[in-house]
């Protein structure tokens, strides 16, 4: 396989490589902080900067980490960072911060941060690493959106909190879907992405573990 | 690596130059590495301290004023506080206004560590350990200049978490204007419910003292009755602990040892 050039690996897992809807990874709080589109703005930008960073600095002493506790290495970086970017949310975006509450401690446990590190920032040059983060980050923080944008106007009739559906509560004649607030409706929505993502490219579809084999014959 | 350069290294470059999985080098790295992290980690949490530290004054008024009624989205927190609130202390033991210490910078959670100004608890229901002696309480004047709404500190445990809220009383010193946590870290969407609007709307209007001077109000999974509906607060589905320490905490703010010397007081106007 020839090198992917750099738009290729910003692009990549926007769609085709999506670290969501191919992977299936970092669902947990994918459900947990779409419920209002601000919110899944802030954690979508707060895991794209730690992954590029974490890919980054990794990728940087990958030479120098010892085989044998890298993992441990790795998670101390990626912990320094979100401990780094918990801070500096308390400190600029208070009620943000309240919101998002445990899920900015967990994006240490986000699987597309650790994962990234692992199977791409161990092998590959920093700038290539950075970037992939940033791609990475991307797609992660695509289909946050997408879920944000179906959960909040469907949910509370707003996007980005400024009234688009008037609802019924407020004295318009929008009944909110009450669902789409809680966080199991996100399940839904991402099962229809990818869905949706395997029908405009049936490449994605995984090979069945199992085929069903003909019946031969009578009895 | 060529041989010729190897000695021109030093130190540096021969450590460089080590295999990873060298054990003296792996145990460098881990070092250097534990201690490059933690000194960027507590130099942002130094740094960052004082907005932080604002920003957690900021969100206390905010409760202050939604706990009192008086706040709605887009005005100036700092600026109504101000002009709305004013914050007194309370000497909790002998139930009177105190003015042993500047209401403004008294920080009653610092006061509640230190032996000298706290008292230690034997009968705690609300796993707090100790009491600070003075507390800070924020009254709301009507346009006569009496009081209004008095609006008092309460905490306890509940599942994980220590839990900060207020209550705000009317005049009577008997019913509920407001409640709310303004800080607490139980499950979310189990324990964390407290903060739940429909679950606080129960509160505004209900009775803390039954007739005979009792705290009666009760935070129950029982179905209320005629005798108990003005003092009955459903408990949260889901989160038996939360609400048992909520129920535990607003019986013991609520009591003998808690603000009931200060409110009698109020009432009959001795303070």
């Amino acid at each position: 396989m020839s090198e992917p050039s750099r738009k290729t690996m910003l692009v990549d897992p926007l769609v085709d490589n999506n670290p969501i809807t191919l992977q299936v990874l970092g669902i947990c709080s994918a459900l947990a902080v779409t419920s209002s589109l601000k919110v899944a703005f802030v954690m979508a930008l707060s895991v794209t900067l730690v992954t590029a960073f974490s890919n980054l600095f990794i990728s940087v002493i990958r030479n120098h980490i010892p085989n044998n506790i890298r993992i441990i290495v790795q998670m101390v970086i990626i912990a320094s960072l979100v401990i780094l970017v918990d801070q500096i949310l308390k400190a600029y975006a208070y009620e943000i911060s309240k919101t998002l509450s445990v899920f900015v401690g967990l994006i240490i446990t986000n699987c597309i941060v650790m994962g990234r590190a692992e199977a791409y920032a161990m092998k590959n040059p920093p700038i290539e690493s950075f970037l992939d983060g940033i791609g990475n980050g991307l797609g992660y923080s695509l289909i946050l959106m997408m879920v944000g944008v179906v959960r909040e106007l469907f949910g509370s009739g707003s996007l980005f909190g400024i009234t688009i559906l008037p609802t019924v509560n407020n004295g318009g004649w929008y009944v909110p879907n009450g669902l789409l607030l809680l966080p199991p409706s996100a399940f839904f929505i991402i099962g229809l992405i990818i869905w949706a993502f395997r029908t405009w490219k049936p490449e994605q579809v995984e090979a069945r573990d199992f085929s069903i084999i003909e019946q031969e014959g009578g009895h | 690596m060529p041989e010729a350069t190897e000695k021109k290294m030093g130190p540096w470059g021969r450590f460089l130059a080590m295999p990873a999985d060298n054990p003296v080098k792996t145990v460098i790295v881990a070092v250097v590495l534990c201690l490059f992290c933690s000194m960027i980690v507590s130099a942002a949490a130094v740094a960052l301290r004082p907005v932080q530290a604002e920003n957690k004054v900021l969100d206390k008024r905010r409760n202050i004023l939604e706990v009192a009624g008086l706040y709605k989205p887009g005005i100036d927190v700092t600026e109504t506080f101000n002009e709305k609130v004013e914050p007194r202390l309370v000497d909790v033991e002998a139930g009177t206004f105190s003015d042993a210490a500047d209401p403004a910078t008294y920080d009653q959670r610092a006061a509640s560590k230190d032996p000298a100004r706290s008292i230690g608890l034997d009968d705690d229901p609300a796993s707090i350990g100790r009491m600070a002696k003075l507390a800070s309480v924020y009254i709301i004047r009507d346009d006569q200049g009496g009081i209004e709404k008095i609006i008092l500190p309460v905490h306890g445990y509940g599942l994980w978490s220590t839990m900060y809220g207020f209550v705000a009383l009317k005049a009577d010193g008997n019913e509920v204007a407001g409640f709310q946590f303004y800080e607490q870290g139980e499950t979310p969407g189990l324990g964390a419910e407290v903060d739940n609007p429909r679950w606080k709307a129960q509160w505004p209007g209900k009775k803390i003292y039954g007739d005979d001077g009792k705290v009666k109000i009760a935070v129950s999974k029982q179905v209320p009755n005629a005798d108990t509906a003005s003092y009955h607060i459903d408990s949260l589905a889901g989160a038996s602990l939360t609400s048992r320490g909520v129920d535990n905490l607003i019986h013991f703010w609520m009591g003998e040892k808690g603000f009931k010397r200060f409110l009698d007081n109020l009432k009959a106007g001795t303070v």
